[in-house]
């Protein structure tokens, strides 16, 4: 008995630690959505505070703001957001499994050092690079262009390991079949392989979607003029240290963050999926 | 009996497959590597460069790139401090019981992820006023401590919203990586340990951790990157690379402030040079440990 009610007693204590800690978790979207209808003025002057919380009293002229202020940019800005993420996922989505599967089904000279160089690669973070990219770009006359912003990311080391441990997976004698059947190996990517993968897909296509939707720092070194901009770069503009355009702001950063919550609540497990199946287990 | 692969495929097919990764690796990864490492040996002005050897080395033996290092691992050192010990706790929760109520947790908790920095890095700043009516200055004041300057009060009080910051984007990840790791733990285990009359502690700490160390191995290695990296949330809070006393100046920070806003090439060149050097070593570790070089891709 003693035993069943320290559980319980444990039980209890872990869901009130965790419903605080989501409380918690929470509030900067719950003040985000709220602040994005108060005067910017005021949050200038005092920030969030206890009465921006109180959900009375909203101020909806804010959303005109992203109609009027510099005669609508914002929505060049949520158009160019799109149409990168657009091109960005699909070409990172072929190129990396196409890579992926010359990987994972060939065996050839060079293997075993592709391998290791794309799981190194996979570890070397962007930021150390942008100097020597920048120049690159420069030298490419790719500078404030959308091409400067996408092609440094199409083959994605990560989505290739992803890809390839999802391929490794996949039976040989269905690609072995193809052969039989006459296809050429190209014809056995598309036509046999590809088909089967959607799952891997999917997650990966969610993941690339996001990375390239929130890309914060290449794109504020490639992108230079204001009609170009990404809205991460764009809504950056607005924020100054003494002097921040709130009104925008903040209505714009929650039109900016309310599609992806919208996603990731349909499509969830795909997120997920995206994060761990390429990563290493146990 | 094997079909051999000479069917319908010739020796360059493979070749043609991994094409775009060689292409990609030498233009966007090798290509800049080696130019940067060649102008970490060069005075580059425009039109005409001019090699002085270790020069641009010994120029970083300089205060304010030390103030930079020392703030990157000091925020390594905490975020992995914080961003291991409490999503493996959580996670351990979020593997037993209501599956359902596990798993609205787990995407509360994931949820800030999904922001931008910009977006997050703003309302930190709003949260966080310095006014006495921002919302974490009354709660201070409501529980008897003094209100603060947060953005512009000093070292102690921008490390502690960088890490909030931190605490508040990442913990949902790391805890995604080890409930990964926590479901490969055959429940047999467990079930044993009950039997042995083993408490929930005991579990934790000899069958749990013992059993995540590669999962741990795993998230600290992508967090001293990320930390070693982290630029981006400091450059929001304080717009730009300028802030107080260099309370948020960063290794990478520096970079940017001097390539790309005094373009003092050569001496970022070294920075980044640095840089790789470290996050070069820590990576050929990580992959000793998983045994990536004995054998290729190998599951564990």
């Amino acid at each position: 008995m003693t035993i069943v009610k320290h559980r319980s007693v444990n039980t209890i204590i872990k869901h009130i630690v965790l419903v605080f800690l989501c409380l918690v978790y929470l509030l900067p979207l719950y003040s985000l959505l709220l602040a994005a209808f108060r005067p910017g003025r005021d949050l200038l002057r005092y920030g969030i505070t206890l009465q921006t919380l109180i959900p009375t009293g909203m101020n909806f002229a804010n959303i005109k703001g992203l109609y009027t202020i510099r005669e609508g940019i914002y929505f060049t800005w949520f158009k160019n957001s799109l149409v990168l993420l657009v091109v960005q996922a699909s070409l990172a989505l072929f190129f990396s499994s196409f890579v992926a599967y010359g990987i994972s089904v060939y065996h050839f000279k060079g293997k075993k050092t592709v391998t290791t160089l794309v799981i190194f690669l996979m570890l070397v973070p962007i930021q150390i690079l942008i100097l020597p990219l920048y120049k690159l770009m420069i030298t490419i006359s790719l500078m404030d262009t959308f091409w400067g912003v996408f092609l440094p990311m199409i083959v994605s080391p990560f989505a290739i390991f992803f890809f390839k441990q999802y391929i490794d997976g996949i039976p040989r004698d269905l690609i072995d079949a193809g052969r039989v059947d006459g296809l050429n190996e190209y014809a056995i990517f598309f036509r046999i392989v590809v088909p089967i993968m959607p799952p891997a897909f999917s997650a990966m296509a969610i993941f690339m979607s996001m990375q390239s939707w929130n890309n914060f720092l290449w794109p504020l070194i490639v992108l230079r003029s204001g009609n170009k901009f990404t809205l991460p770069i764009g809504l950056n503009t607005l924020l100054t240290p003494y002097n921040s355009a709130y009104d925008l702001l903040l209505i714009g950063a929650l039109a900016a963050t309310l599609p992806i919550i919208i996603v990731f609540i349909f499509f969830q497990r795909y997120f997920i999926a995206g994060l761990t199946s390429g990563g290493v287990k146990g | 009996m094997k079909l051999k692969q000479t069917i319908g495929t010739s020796k360059i097919t493979p070749y043609v497959f991994i094409f775009p990764f060689i292409a990609s690796f030498l233009i966007f990864y090798l290509y800049p590597i080696i130019s940067t490492f060649i102008m970490g040996f060069q005075l580059v002005y425009p039109g005409q460069v001019e090699f002085i050897g270790l020069e641009n080395y010994r120029k970083l033996n300089n205060p304010e790139f030390k103030v930079a290092l020392l703030n990157s691992f000091r925020y390594t050192i905490y975020t992995l401090l914080l961003l291991i010990p409490l999503p493996l706790v959580l996670s351990v929760w979020l593997n037993s019981g209501n599956r359902t109520i596990n798993s609205i947790y787990r995407s509360i908790l994931y949820v800030p992820t999904l922001i931008s920095v910009v977006v997050a890095g703003t309302i930190m700043r709003l949260l966080f006023a310095s006014s006495n009516r921002g919302i974490i200055n009354t709660l201070a004041i409501a529980l008897g401590a003094e209100p603060r300057q947060w953005l512009l009060g000093g070292p102690s009080q921008a490390m502690i919203l960088l890490l909030i910051l931190a605490l508040w984007r990442w913990v949902g990840v790391n805890i995604i990586y080890f409930l990964s790791g926590l479901q490969a733990i055959p429940d047999e285990l467990y079930e044993a340990a009950n039997i042995d009359g083993a408490s929930g502690f005991q579990k934790f700490w000899r069958i749990t951790i013992p059993l995540v160390k590669n999962t741990t191995i795993f998230v600290t290695t992508i967090s001293i990157f990320g930390g070693l990296a982290m630029f981006e949330e400091s450059y929001i809070l304080w717009s730009g690379t300028a802030s107080p006393n260099n309370a948020g100046l960063t290794i990478v920070g520096y970079l940017y402030k001097k390539g790309f806003q005094e373009g003092e090439m050569g001496m970022t060149s070294a920075i980044g040079i640095v840089l790789l050097f470290i996050v070069f070593t820590l990576n050929t570790t990580f992959l000793k440990t998983f045994g990536f070089f004995e054998s290729e891709g190998r599951q564990r």
